[in-house]
């Protein structure tokens, strides 16, 4: 039994973090429905969301192997929570002038927006979850898509709390004191998170 | 002011680094125009960079607290480290590569010997890193070194470019911690689980501990020995654990798994209570996963990483942490017990399922001759095995008493890495007897390093068991494959007496048991290289041995 798992991770914002991702999941054996990528308001730190197609076992193993990159700051398996997870589309539709009416309705009704208006046709951007995305465009296709270019998701969990608080991660000493100690056999005191 | 490539090489002597194996090339020459500046760095000159990068592999393992270091040049120089990082990612080795790079400007242009030495090796090492800016030579190179040996340990790679070896900067080598929010120190143990698995030890009726190198790479020997003593536990072990557990002690199993000892499966099917420590359970141990450990009904599994826990099996209780920690607050919990009717049965699967071997032939067996080695220095040498048969007649006829004194490449399983890598572990060792032992075609894969073994008498005593063939391969097809035995004879092998004369390095050659000793005598009084040709019994197996496909108890035994 495979499911998709939404994954939110906190990545630095350093160069190849995209492909040890990317090149980490495919070396596992998984597959990705829809990865994207973006800064956060902290640009030291980009945020990733990923759509994994998998096992129950191999969400889990997904997720730690995902936490061993250095550059992944934290993971946050957030399938089945109360998401707001959206994906953005914009389509080319064919649209001479009198016969824009009926497309306009439609748009209003899935609370799009034309973004661009040429003498035969229009772009049209819409947002929402996955499934309402997918019911647009099947309404659109009778009317001519001339073209279509669609996001992957991103997402954040409802509610007050953020998820992550980066205080969390304060990062504690392994100070080299505490490491030649833990070599000669008494352990440094470290809590890790994670 | 410094240049790129000295802040490089005052960053190594900051980290410790007392010797670096490497080849030079177009894109690392400013670190090597600079390095008889710092007669603290012992650089030994590698034939191949994978030579240089086991050897680097062979120094860390071997010595307490050490990083190896290699350095390679662009393109085909770096892509020759990629089997030896390989090897050391599996193992968990920390190990730091530096490899020269294409001008920063001229990257991306297919230039002479470019290669993207990031992309090619994200997958087996821990983390890489790309020099981008002369100023974060030292901050990259402290940071590099504190992940390779922090954690669970790894290789990792500093991609250099040649502009900026030769970009001037002020050098100030970071104070302090290394601080990274997206590397957290290991956690610690959990007591609640610990207290878990202390009450787990109290009411087992069969119990077994299972120990990985996670053992070893923790020194967590006498802790895992207290436990064993303090609770009557039997130990087993992997092939990379090795040393982890005395071989001698009442409670020592043997290895466990695909050619583990017969009593060691035994038991651990039988088990209820099974402890894996450090360890990742991979197939070799499992055999067939649904075979494995059966019985039990209680697993627990205690690793620093924890992508580990759950990964082939699944445990019932599992700890998180470094195995020193972890056992020693275990054994301030475990209450002492006796226990008989276990033990008992487990001395007689010993007496039933001894690892054992037979000589039909009346030729030269490769246990003698491993025999013969451990009558001589007992447990006072290291023993470095290649891979295939040798690899697992040295893990199982060398009485292993002592930690650290048997290494091979058990995760990548690399065929020619024991001959350079013992290289790497008698320079970290300099008071040891080391043996590098293994087969006529792990040797020929490397064998250029001989040059470089003379060239620094490096006191190694290699012992090659020559069996004109890919045993392993060979002893599979005969009894797995139909018997079709395909590109396996290795009869076309070079006269290794000669082929050592041609390198200046001391070889001698027998077919016969009685010689065995006397050559032996004379290669360990040689203060020097020696490479030792024994011709062994072409059809000699590996045994136990579980058929492919089959489970833990269908061990085949010698007969």
């Amino acid at each position: 039994m495979t499911q998709s798992r939404l994954l939110s991770v906190l990545v630095d914002n350093k160069p190849g973090v995209l492909q040890r991702v990317a090149s980490m999941i495919r070396r596992r054996g998984f597959n990705i429905d829809s990865l994207s990528v973006g800064p956060t308001d902290d640009d030291t730190i980009s945020r990733m969301t990923i759509t994994v197609h998998v096992g129950r076992q191999q969400a889990e193993q997904a997720t730690k192997q995902l936490a061993k990159l250095i550059d992944v700051i934290t993971i946050d398996d957030i399938t089945g929570l109360r998401n707001v997870a959206h994906e953005l589309v914009l389509v080319r539709m064919h649209a001479p002038p009198g016969e824009r009416t009926e497309l306009l309705n439609l748009v209003d009704i899935f609370r799009g927006r034309i973004v661009d208006v040429a003498p035969s046709s229009v772009i049209i951007e819409v947002t929402g979850s996955a499934e309402k995305i997918d019911n647009f465009i099947e309404l659109m296709r009778p009317y001519g898509i001339k073209e279509l270019a669609r996001s992957g998701v991103v997402a954040l969990v409802r509610g007050d709390q953020a998820r992550i608080r980066l205080m969390d991660f304060a990062i504690d000493g392994d100070e080299p004191q505490a490491e030649l100690s833990r070599l000669q056999g008494v352990a440094a005191d470290t809590t890790g998170t994670v | 002011m410094l240049t790129g490539a000295q802040i490089a090489l005052e960053s190594l002597i900051r980290e410790g680094v007392d010797t670096i194996f490497g080849y030079p090339g177009g894109a690392n020459l400013w670190l090597y125009r600079h390095l008889p500046d710092y007669p603290k760095l012992h650089h030994v000159l590698v034939r191949h960079e994978q030579g240089g990068a086991h050897a680097a592999d062979g120094y860390a393992r071997s010595k307490r607290g050490a990083v190896g270091v290699v350095f390679a040049t662009s393109g085909p120089g770096a892509l020759n480290l990629v089997t030896g990082l390989a090897t050391a990612y599996m193992d968990s080795v920390p190990v730091v590569a530096i490899t020269g790079q294409v001008p920063s400007t001229a990257i991306g242009t297919d230039s002479f010997q470019e290669s993207d030495v990031i992309g090619s090796t994200m997958s087996v090492v821990k983390h890489s890193y790309l020099i981008t800016r002369v100023e974060d030579i030292a901050p990259t190179i402290k940071e590099a070194f504190h992940i390779a040996r922090t954690g669970r340990p790894g290789p990792v790679l500093i991609d250099f470019p040649k502009d900026l070896q030769a970009a001037v900067t002020a050098f100030n080598y970071p104070e302090g911690p290394v601080r990274r929010r997206s590397y957290p120190a290991p956690p610690r143990p959990d007591p609640a689980k610990l207290r878990q698995i202390a009450e787990l030890i109290k009411g087992a009726k069969r119990p077994v501990i299972l120990a990985g190198r996670g053992v070893l790479i923790a020194r967590a020997e006498e802790e895992l020995a207290e436990l064993a003593h303090q609770a009557h536990i039997p130990v087993g072990w992997t092939l990379l654990g090795t040393g982890a557990f005395p071989v001698t002690d009442p409670m020592a199993l043997q290895m466990v798994g695909f050619m583990g000892a017969g009593y060691t499966n035994k038991a651990v099917c039988d088990a209820d209570v099974l402890i894996m420590i450090g360890m990742r359970c991979d197939d070799r141990v499992t055999t067939r996963l649904d075979s494995f450990a059966p019985r039990v009904e209680h697993l627990v599994h205690i690793d620093i990483d924890p992508a580990e826990i759950g990964k082939n099996v699944i445990p019932h209780v599992s700890v998180v942490a470094d195995a020193k920690v972890a056992l020693r607050e275990l054994n301030l919990l475990v209450e002492p017990k006796r226990e008989h009717q276990w033990l008992t049965q487990i001395d007689q699967w010993k007496e039933e399922h001894p690892v054992r071997f037979t000589n039909h032939s009346g030729l030269l067996q490769p246990q003698e001759v491993l025999e013969a080695m451990y009558a001589r220095c007992e447990d006072e040498a290291i023993v470095l095995a290649d891979v295939g048969q040798n690899q697992i007649w040295a893990a199982l006829w060398f009485n292993y008493g002592k930690p650290g004194l048997f290494l091979n490449s058990g995760g990548t399983g690399t065929m020619g890495y024991a001959f350079p890598a013992s290289m790497g572990v008698k320079l970290a060792n300099p008071h040891k007897t080391v043996f590098c032992v293994t087969g006529e075609g792990g040797f020929v894969m490397n064998m250029q390093e001989m040059a470089t073994m003379v060239e620094n008498n490096i006191d190694v005593n290699v012992i090659i068991l020559n069996n004109s063939s890919l045993g392993m391969v060979r002893q599979f097809q005969d009894d797995f494959y139909d018997g079709v035995r395909s590109a396996v004879d290795l009869t076309f092998t070079p006269d290794f007496v000669k082929l050592g004369d041609a390198f200046g390095m001391k070889a001698m050659s027998t077919d016969r048991l009685e010689d065995v000793g006397r050559l032996l005598d004379e290669a360990m009084a040689h203060k020097g290289p020696v490479l030792l040709n024994f011709n062994i019994d072409p059809n000699a197996n590996v045994y136990p041995i579980v058929p492919l496909g089959k489970g833990m108890l269908d061990f085949v035994e010698a007969s």
